[in-house]
């Protein structure tokens, strides 16, 4: 069996949003919508203030609560832990939206571009009109993911299957790897260090690991 | 360490969902009240009531409700895939009930029989449950997935049923006007009951800090209009002080403005996602781990001062 996990190290990570950008440039997404985010958080009170960084994203849950709800089944979840949307089949009701504890989903409704109605030249290429009025989310880049059973790269290890976010992280705060693979980094780095998942309790199974301080 | 304030992360605070508007609002309130009207209308008829006025209604009601939900959705004219997924998804139960639920309703008003009439009542009664069910089953909103947020939907989808059927029965005579003013009574004092006890648990389980001012805001005012007016004109109307009928009436119309009201609120502005949180501030350098942090929640830190 295989599962797809990522492990992000909140200990590295230094809110640089290489990854935000990076995921941008590797699926188009319309301005307003980001399917990576860094979120910078300033807490405590002065002096005693602390500053962190969470990259957030979907999860890719065990028990996918967008998948339970979809009525369409254009939400599923693969065999490799990856929670996919078919496009063809979502009807844009937004019940996955709601059902994600995330805040991982978003809906366009209309064409929407960098500099006004009309795209530039790259946005014009790469603009898929199959992504309007359907929920769409962080696929962990599942073109690639999908690209390592014919090249049989291994994904989190070989770039060119790896979620690009993950290339891109200058401090190698982001791990992605198979949890079911003994040798895999993702698993090595989780039985070194202390973790959780968000929302743990909600039942849903995230795929993604917070590591906060060494074991 | 003291977590008072957070600041440039509002992402992380829980936000009011933006995704479904007033016609998705509009399908829980229109949907409830008809599957409601239809389930006490079917029964009433055991009594001797009239089924076609109530029965139009009903499922006028529901029609106006999907409709409105139709236009809300991403690709309309792909909306027969909302039939795919029967195994759990509630979305695609609600349509297959509201399907079976029109071909029965019409059947029912063409021939009259009581065996049509009945169904056509469980179907409503199907209808309003699958509709609290669509609501219990996102977990992204912690308003509707609150285990007492089951029963109050049905509760007052139930109740503006039996309120619509009360000021339909102004048109019809020879139907028990008693038993049915108390049944209304019964269910006005239920739905406070699931009301008071959804609150109550909201509060004591943890509901992000806006839904919990939003259904605060609301509660004095539902107490008044949508149980105790009601209850007392129910009560004249017994003790012969005025036309048990027209009380009823008058109540009935009370209970479905503000549950309208509740289910209107409850979907477009008590609707705040779960937001983000920290279970533990990660390690910087040679320092400690910093505490958790879920702001946006009442009585956890972080909340945002």
């Amino acid at each position: 069996m295989t599962r797809f996990a990522m492990v992000v190290d909140l200990r590295r990570c230094v809110g640089c949003q290489t990854c935000t950008a990076a995921c941008k440039h590797a699926n188009a997404t319309p301005p307003g919508v980001q399917w990576r985010r860094v979120l910078d958080i300033e807490s405590g009170e002065f002096p005693d203030v602390r500053r962190s960084f969470l990259p957030m994203a979907c999860m890719h849950c065990d028990e996918p609560p967008c998948e339970e709800v979809c009525p369409t089944t254009a939400t599923k979840k693969r065999s490799d832990g990856l929670v996919s949307i078919d496009y063809e089949l979502c009807i844009g009701c937004a019940n996955c939206v709601m059902a994600c504890p995330y805040d991982a989903r978003s809906i366009v409704h209309e064409a929407k571009f960098a500099y006004g109605d009309k795209p530039i030249a790259s946005e014009a290429i790469r603009f898929d009109p199959d992504r309007i009025n359907v929920s769409t989310k962080c696929t962990f880049c599942i073109d690639r993911i999908d690209l390592a059973h014919e090249t049989g790269q291994i994904p989190g290890v070989d770039p060119d299957v790896t979620p690009a976010c993950v290339n891109s992280c200058i401090s190698g705060a982001m791990q992605f790897g198979d949890l079911d693979d003994p040798d895999s980094n993702v698993l090595r780095l989780l039985s070194e260090t202390q973790h959780f998942r968000m929302h743990e309790e909600l039942g849903t199974g995230p795929g993604v690991y917070y590591v906060w301080d060494r074991a | 360490m003291k977590i008072r304030r957070v600041t440039n992360s509002d992402r992380m605070m829980p936000r009011a969902q933006t995704n479904w508007d007033w016609r998705a609002a509009a399908n829980f309130v229109f949907g409830g009240s008809g599957g409601g009207l239809l389930f006490f209308a079917a029964l009433a008829t055991l009594a001797g009531a009239g089924f076609i006025a109530p029965g139009v209604i009903g499922l006028a009601l529901i029609a106006t409700g999907l409709t409105c939900v139709w236009f809300e959705i991403g690709r309309p004219f792909r909306a027969l895939n909302v039939y795919l997924h029967p195994s759990s998804s509630w979305m695609t139960r609600e349509a297959t009930v509201a399907t079976v639920l029109f071909a029965c309703g019409f059947a029912s008003l063409w021939f009259q029989a009581t065996a049509l009439i009945l169904l056509t009542g469980l179907l409503g009664l199907a209808f309003v449950y699958s509709q609290a069910r669509i609501l219990s089953t996102n977990k992204g909103i912690p308003a509707w997935r609150h285990r007492r947020c089951l029963p109050l939907v049905v509760s007052t989808g139930l109740t503006e049923g039996a309120g619509l059927l009360a000021v339909l029965l102004l048109w019809q005579s020879g139907v028990p006007i008693v038993p049915f003013a108390l049944l209304l009574l019964a269910l006005v004092v239920v739905r406070y009951l699931a009301w008071r006890a959804y609150l109550d648990g909201l509060s004591s389980d943890g509901a992000p800090a806006g839904s919990l001012a939003v259904l605060g805001a609301m509660r004095d005012r539902f107490l008044l209009f949508g149980h105790a007016a009601p209850a007392l004109l129910i009560a004249i109307g017994l003790t012969g002080f005025a036309s048990l009928a027209w009380a009823a009436a008058f109540a009935g119309v009370a209970v479905v403005a503000t549950g309208w009201q509740l289910k209107y609120t409850l979907v477009r502005r008590a609707a705040f996602n779960q937001g983000l949180s920290l279970q533990h501030l990660p390690v910087r350098g040679a320092g400690a781990p910093g505490p958790a942090l879920k702001p946006g929640w009442p009585g956890t830190p972080g909340q945002k001062v």
